[in-house]
């Protein structure tokens, strides 16, 4: 018989490693399984300054220490695994990952995060890497003295819409609604900034060029007139999407995809329990994904131990 | 002087780069910064060091004056997003990437190009 974790945790950023964290502290076999890179969203972020307990430090630093800690408590890791199949209605749980190997544990934790949305428009594959961008902090010096566009409405998309402004010689922001969701001062700031145009209630709908991108396709959403603007690059800004595809109809979901929880972050199923991004809530941040885990662990330790 | 904080071992000049391709048969060089696009290919080498044994993995600081020779390569003409990732055959470029790639993408160069 093939061994079998106590609990194994599927995901690696803030809400599995803190997940990680608690259930090893707690002495029990765990394993965590994640299909992206350790640390998530977190290492998405250049600067956490609203960590508590932590001035300010790089998401990447704060994905290491929590992974120190999870190892230093023993528990075992693999990153960048391909899960094909999910048994988690077993009373003993199991993942079989695509080069067959198979995982099992008493508990699951679901901490599959999010991950930025993109547009799905034709062109969008060729030109990863060649003009279309969703990090600016990466990116941005490519574009010196260049045209940007940016696409979305939200505080991202504003605040690095400025940002970029200190790089590039115009930015234009393309966004779907006639006002932004992000904050005033945000929004304020972009609109008195010289360097920032405006295409509303437009949508972008094709990335064209050659060897790199050259220009993009819009649709104004109320008239469907289609314009073609040239630019040298997009930055693409518009929100997260869970990645709950693999568990959508083996646990409770909502219309959005998220998976459903009660406040000790159990599933529909018993023994499965969920965490962080992914789950339905209303605020995501490094902070509540770590409550989150922690929550899930020391329910996930309370169901093995009853 | 290292420009970033990995556990691979990283490339600090032109000429260190030249006597690795020229040494090794199969080489894997991601130049990047510590930054979100970056830190996953990092990730992944780390992960393929074991199974790749035929292959020799390293890093090199994209704001290190002496990667201007990735930077400026011919295969890395129109990459505009980090990092900029080679793969040395016989210390020839066999295959150059721009921007983040995932596992499968990376294991798919190593196996067409390095084998």
């Amino acid at each position: 018989m093939e061994k079998i974790f106590d609990v194994m945790i599927l995901g690696a950023g803030a809400a599995g490693l803190s997940a990680g964290i608690y259930t090893s502290r707690g002495k029990l076999d765990t394993l965590i399984l994640s299909e992206g890179i350790t640390g998530g969203q977190m290492v998405l972020t250049n600067e956490i300054a609203n960590y508590p307990g932590v001035e300010t430090i790089k998401g990447y630093e704060l994905v290491a220490i929590m992974k120190r800690q999870a190892k230093g408590f023993g528990c075992s890791m693999k990153a960048n695994v391909k899960i094909r199949n999910y048994h988690l209605n077993e009373e003993v749980k199991s993942v079989e990952l695509e080069d067959g190997r198979v995982f099992r544990a008493k508990a699951v934790i679901l901490a599959p995060g999010g991950r930025p949305r993109s547009l799905d428009i034709p062109g969008e594959k060729e030109f990863e890497g060649r003009g279309i961008s969703y990090c600016a902090t990466c990116d941005a010096d490519f574009f010196r003295d260049k045209r940007l566009v940016v696409v979305g409405g939200g505080n991202s998309a504003l605040e690095e819409a400025v940002t970029l402004t200190h790089f590039a010689s115009h930015v234009t922001i393309v966004h779907q609604f006639d006002h932004f969701q992000a904050f005033a001062h945000a929004v304020e700031e972009a609109e008195k900034n010289p360097k920032i145009s405006f295409i509303l209630e437009s949508e972008l709908r094709a990335y064209v060029g050659g060897e790199k991108l050259e220009k993009v396709k819009i649709e104004n959403l109320k008239t469907g007139e289609m314009q073609e603007l040239e630019t040298d690059g997009v930055f693409v800004f518009i929100g997260y999407q869970p990645n709950t595809n693999a568990f959508r109809g083996l646990v409770e979901t909502n219309d959005r995809g998220e998976i459903v929880v009660d406040p000790s972050m159990k599933t529909s199923i018993p023994g499965v329990f969920a965490a962080g991004d992914s789950i339905a809530k209303r605020y995501r941040q490094v902070t509540t994904a770590v409550s989150d885990g922690t929550i899930a662990a020391l329910s996930a330790a309370e169901f093995i131990r009853s | 002087m290292n420009y970033l904080r990995t556990n691979i071992q990283e490339i600090e000049s032109a000429e260190e780069l030249q006597k690795v391709i020229s040494e090794n048969e199969n080489v894997m060089v991601c130049c990047g910064r510590m930054g979100p696009m970056c830190i996953p290919v990092y990730e992944i080498m780390e992960e393929l060091e074991e199974e790749y044994e035929n292959v020799k993995f390293f890093s090199m600081g994209f704001d290190n004056p002496e990667s201007v020779v990735i930077r400026n390569a011919p295969e890395c003409r129109g990459f505009m997003g980090l990092p900029f990732t080679m793969y040395y055959k016989n210390g020839k470029v066999a295959r150059a990437t721009t921007s983040i790639q995932n596992m499968e993408q990376v294991k798919q160069h190593l196996d067409n190009h390095l084998v």
